[in-house]
């Protein structure tokens, strides 16, 4: 189904203290129903941008271009119909919440998009049972779930939280940005386990990564590179290969 | 809130009214403050108001001279004394860019008993403008007052141009029962910087009621210390305005409180304008039957968005019948901002005093080098070396 | 079922049956004509049956309230009341009238359908963060409508154990001795303004007094209600815990939408002996005005609790969402050697309500201990402000007071201030202040809405958080109801 999420001439720029900065120069960028896409790129290439464009973050402006998601225009969404959509994006930094718990936030958020797709609410009983079945599976502690939302969390505390609202909310495509950044090897495997326990024909990702690493765990379908705000070159798994070898020179020398 | 209500007629209120011949009648109608005013609640103007104030004589060279003869005086800069409210002396050479002039009123803080006093009474006081993009380097300004039941009540208005700056060492110093009461307005142009350095050592009996006004232009920065150090009954108090972008305003201080002595420092710090900043730490030692008051205000208008303002007071209590007072007060109307304030109060930690002696540190020595090391970062943040070094020496803990 | 759920529907049923039936007999008249004089007093005492002493002490305290002036120190702004143009004594009528809630007050029932459901849910949930289930208990239920006890429940289940809950004009009648002995012993009559008002002319409110040793067997409610039009509302509270006794309480308060304001002015005394503790919970949701600000209850509430005994303890706990103006500062005198204060307070303010409330933290007496945690949450065109004072006296040695005052804006167009004092004569005092204010951040909003959730929820839930240390102090079912209440009481202020 080619036309599950479809980005085609995507600007988008960003309000730099008055003056307005182009990130996102025409990226066009299809990814079929259940498959995962990568994207690679050097730092200030604009890929956090485009996790923040496609999940509806209000300091990007958009200036061209679009994004459909299952037929409908993505842009025009509220961040949470984006979420009820299924659209989720894992933070590469996940702000604190003060004071919110974080269980009671995790099921606010699931019942809140099961109530957007016509699924019952979760009651308290089946939302615990629920969550302590994706805390064990993720070698989290119960007390994790008890403290404030990322307070005091270290930085694999906080991925694996990400990937606990991954599992619970069930999102159809799933944007990791730059997850693995700060990772021991046994964090990256759970966070990988994690997506591709999700992986099958209806579910799709986009992983934006600078480290190849990741992808070992995660093999995707398709791999992007993206300087300067454009798409300069797609291939197979084996890309992601050649620029951990190489790096991106010969990419941008091809683009140039 | 804070309006400083009429009060009925005293001796003290109709000798000032008398002097003013004339340019008093803002202060019979407000009157000489009582407690129930909400700004003078913890400082007394009792004894103020009942004393019959006259105009401070003239002093000789020989008695300015003596007086002089003591003070923490930088060696560097210009010079200009003041005795008993009069133009007495400039020394050294001013720079050329210091012209000095009549003084001429300006600001809105006619609703303040210091500055309507000051208003009615002040004959005399420093001009300067600084003029754009020139650094003035130091300018000590000694006001001097020696004599009983007499008041001074100089009017200065420093100005600095647009990128202009002037590091001001505003000394007080004096003998006798007498009530100094200086009035600074200041105009702090664009990218201009004033450094306003105040060493308060006014005699043990006397009363201080100094008012500064203070507007600062974008990118402008009015960095003021002051060590209330003297005085039976001193209030230091600033009223700042940031009125364009990218404006600072620090209002720092330390006061040292001892005898029967009440040292205030109050300050209002106003937010006008978006992405300014202001910085105020204050501390205060509190020793025999001292009394320490500390109110301060920030106010962020609606406009104000961005703000950044913080506070910090704290105060130690070294002996069982001094007394600390201290409103912190934030008034908020932008919803775009970082204010807080913190205040402590206590007594010297026990721990840290033991530790001390322990190590063969006499308890008196001992007790000064904590008293010392709490003053330390408030100290620090007198950005004049000189003048920081001038005020550590004074200081008498 | 929830405290605050089970005390509503208590009311509620009370409400309909004595409202309809009546429960005196022999009233002539409904309501006093309009107007405050010393007719008005009497004509109160009389209707109450008090005792000569008790006329006495009201007609002092408005002879007092003549030669007192309004204060005008707090930040708010009012029209002038006219004192005259309020009836100052109204009985519930004994035929059927327009007064079930459901009739009189379609809105606040949809408040309480927006409450109701989730709380077992909410509760069971609380259970994650290891408050496990708590055991539960009933709750004993004083509702007082338009200053008049309707009824009392569970007295007789608390007269076994020694309590003393009901009326205070019973309590005037029945328990004299101690009445006199307590009333205004906190509170003088001429303590403020509002307190000599109400000291002259209260109709009714609660009494509470638990005998040494005896720990309240259940939770205590009163809920406080004002229907009728043109009615100042004038409870009085009085609560005695002896020594080594303790009570919770709660109190909620609500009134019907309209559009001229109507005044409250409450006194509530507190008095802790040796080793005893109070626990005092409000959740004070009066109307507060529509979306213009027009309507809505003057909110003037002197409350003092007095830590007499050593070791005693009291413990305010508050949310005050509702009226259009509050003016209230719960506070505790430490005169007991270590004795404690506690004041934990979130005040929301939106569209038009001003609040001005905090607490004083007087201590007396060597080790005594305050804490103040104070959370104000402005949003809309409202100001809300914290003053607070804590006072050291020369002989609190030793004595601690950490205070933390954070407040929250939601919006440019309303205002946050803080006003404490800080007095200290003690030197062997500590005492440690600090206040912030901030706004919710555009990282937080959208990390939740990037969730799923509503603007309106994520707000709800970032504001919840900030108040977490207040509400946490709460009985666990009232402190769910609080919760969903600032969430309503936000509705509208975000996009």
């Amino acid at each position: 189904m080619s036309d599950f999420l479809k980005i085609q001439g995507l600007e988008a720029r960003i309000d730099a203290d008055g003056t307005p900065k182009e990130i996102l120069k025409g990226i066009d960028l299809e990814i079929p129903k259940g498959e995962i896409h990568a994207i690679m790129g050097p730092n200030g290439s604009g890929k956090s941008t485009l996790s923040y464009v496609l999940s509806g973050r209000e300091d990007y402006e958009v200036t061209g271009g679009s994004a459909t998601f299952k037929g409908e225009d993505l842009l025009a969404l509220e961040p949470e119909e984006r979420a009820a959509l299924g659209v989720f994006l894992a933070f590469q930094s996940p702000v604190e919440l003060p004071g919110v718990n974080n269980a009671n936030f995790l099921r606010t958020a699931v019942n809140a998009v099961r109530r957007a797709r016509d699924e019952e609410e979760l009651d308290a009983v089946a939302f615990l049972k629920a969550v302590r079945a994706e805390t064990k599976r993720l070698s989290m502690s119960d007390e994790m779930l008890k403290r404030a939302v990322n307070v005091g969390f270290s930085g694999g505390e906080k991925k694996r939280n990400e990937v606990l609202q991954m599992r619970l909310l069930q999102p159809s495509f799933a944007i990791l940005d730059e997850t693995d950044s700060g990772l021991d090897i046994d964090a990256l495997r759970i966070v990988a386990d994690g997506v591709n326990s999700l992986r099958g024909p209806d579910f799709s990702a986009l992983v934006i990564t600078h480290h190849q690493r990741l992808l070992d765990y995660i093999v995707p379908d398709r791999v992007h590179v993206m300087a300067k705000g454009k798409i300069i070159y797609s291939g197979g798994p084996e890309v992601a290969k050649t620029l951990e070898k190489q790096g991106y020179t010969q990419f941008l020398e091809a683009a140039a | 809130m804070s309006v400083e209500t009429t009060v009925q007629t005293s001796p003290g209120l109709e000798a000032f009214v008398g002097r003013a011949a004339g340019h008093g009648t803002a202060l019979a109608a407000m009157g000489i403050p009582t407690r129930r005013a909400e700004a003078w609640r913890y400082t007394p103007l009792r004894a103020f108001a009942d004393t019959v104030w006259a105009e401070a004589p003239a002093l000789s060279d020989a008695q300015v001279q003596a007086l002089l003869a003591d003070l923490p005086l930088p060696e560097a800069g210009s010079r200009v004394v003041f005795a008993n409210g009069r133009k007495f002396d400039v020394l050294d050479s001013l720079s050329e860019s210091i012209l000095v002039s009549a003084a001429e009123p300006v600001d809105p803080i006619e609703d303040r008993f210091s500055a309507v006093l000051n208003a009615a009474l002040a004959q005399d006081g420093l001009s300067v403008r600084v003029a754009a993009g020139t650094d003035a380097g130091m300018l000590t300004l000694a006001s001097l007052t020696s004599g009983d039941a007499v008041s001074t009540h100089l009017r200065h208005r420093i100005v600095l141009e647009e990128g202009a700056s002037l590091t001001l060492y505003d000394l007080n110093a004096g003998e006798g029962r007498y009530v100094a009461n200086p009035r600074f307005d200041i105009v702090v142009g664009k990218g201009a910087r004033l450094t306003h350095v105040k060493l308060q050592q006014d005699s043990q009996t006397a009363g201080h009621l100094a008012i500064i006004a203070a507007s600062v232009d974008a990118g402008g920065n009015y960095d003021s210390f002051t060590l209330n150090h003297g005085g039976e009954l001193a209030r230091h108090e600033v009223v700042s305005t940031l009125n364009a972008p990218h404006a600072q305003v620090h209002v720092n201080g330390i006061q040292i409180v001892d005898g029967n002595r009440l040292n205030d420092l109050t300050s209002m710090i106003h937010h006008a304008a978006p992405d300014c900043g202001s910085r105020q730490t204050v501390k205060t030692v509190l020793s025999e039957n001292g009394q320490g008051v500390f109110q301060g205000k920030i106010l962020v208008d609606r406009i104000a968005q961005k703000t950044d303002g913080y506070q910090m007071n704290q105060a130690l209590l070294l002996s069982e019948k001094a007394q600390i007072n201290s409103k912190p007060e934030l008034e908020i109307y932008a919803d775009d901002v970082k204010c807080s304030h913190g205040a402590t109060v206590g007594a010297l930690d026990d721990e840290q005093l033991f530790y001390l002696r322990s190590r063969g540190i006499p308890e008196a020595e001992a007790r000064d080098i904590l008293v010392r090391a709490f003053l330390l970062d408030a100290l620090d943040l007198v950005t004049d070396e000189i003048l920081r070094d001038l005020l550590q020496r004074s200081i008498r803990a | 079922m929830p405290a605050v759920t089970e005390t509503r529907e208590t009311v509620e049923k009370l409400a309909k049956s004595s409202y309809e039936w009546g429960f005196e007999t022999d009233i002539e008249m409904d309501i006093a004509p309009k107007g405050l004089n010393e007719e008005t007093v009497r004509l109160i005492s009389a209707r109450k049956e008090e005792p000569e002493w008790m006329l006495e002490w009201r007609l002092k305290a408005f002879r007092m309230w003549l030669e007192m002036k309004e204060p005008e120190w707090a930040k708010v702004s009012h029209p002038p009341i006219d004192y005259q143009d309020a009836h100052y004594f109204a009985q519930p009528k004994k035929k059927p009238g327009p007064k079930s809630l459901d009739e009189v007050d379609p809105e606040l029932l949809k408040t309480y359908a927006k409450l109701g459901i989730p709380l077992h849910e909410q509760a069971l949930l609380a259970g994650v963060e290891g408050a496990e289930e708590q055991k539960r208990m009933p709750v004993a239920v004083d509702a007082v409508f338009d200053s008049v006890s309707v009824a009392t429940t569970f007295r007789k289940t608390l007269e076994e154990a020694g309590v003393i809950f009901c009326p205070i004009s019973e309590a005037i009648r029945e328990h004299s001795d101690l009445v006199r002995q307590y009333l205004g012993s906190v509170v003088p009559a001429g303590d403020n303004f509002f307190a000599a008002l109400n000291s002259a002319v209260f109709t009714d409110g609660s009494f509470v007094y638990v005998p040494k040793g005896v720990r309240c067997p259940m939770e205590l409610s009163t809920y406080f209600r004002i229907n009728a039009r043109n009615t100042g509302q004038f409870e009085r509270t009085l609560i005695i815990v002896e020594e080594r006794a303790s009570v919770s309480y709660l109190e909620g308060c609500t009134a019907p939408q309209r559009d001229e304001n109507q005044l409250h002015a409450a006194v509530v005394e507190l008095i802790a002996m040796d080793d005893a503790s109070i626990k005092y919970s409000t959740v004070q949701n009066w109307y507060p005005g529509d979306d213009e600000g027009r309507g809505g209850i003057y909110n003037f509430v002197t409350k003092r609790g007095a830590c007499r005994g050593a070791r005693s303890k009291i413990s305010w706990t508050q949310v005050e969402t509702g009226s259009s103006i509050t003016w209230k500062y719960p506070s505790c005198v430490l005169a007991g050697e270590g004795s404690v204060g506690e004041f934990y307070s979130v005040a929301v303010t939106n569209n038009h309500q001003q609040a001005d409330t905090g607490t004083k933290m007087i201590h007396l007496a060597p080790n005594t201990r305050s804490t103040i945690i104070a959370k104000t949450i402005s949003a809309g065109k409202s100001d809300s402000t914290y003053r607070g004072l804590v006072r050291m006296q020369p002989k609190a040695r030793n004595a601690r007071n950490f205070t933390q005052c954070d407040s929250l804006l939601i919006g440019d167009q309303c205002g946050a201030h803080t006003v404490p004092y800080i007095e200290s004569r003690n030197m062997t005092a500590r005492i440690e202040h600090e206040a912030t204010t901030s706004k919710i951040s555009e990282d937080q909003l959208f990390y939740c809405r990037s969730r799923g959730l509503s603007e309106e929820d994520a707000v709800g839930l970032i504001v919840n958080g900030f108040c977490r240390e207040v509400l946490k102090e709460l009985p666990m079912e009232f402190a769910v109801e609080a919760q969903k209440l600032l969430q309503i009481s936000l509705e509208g202020s975000v996009g």
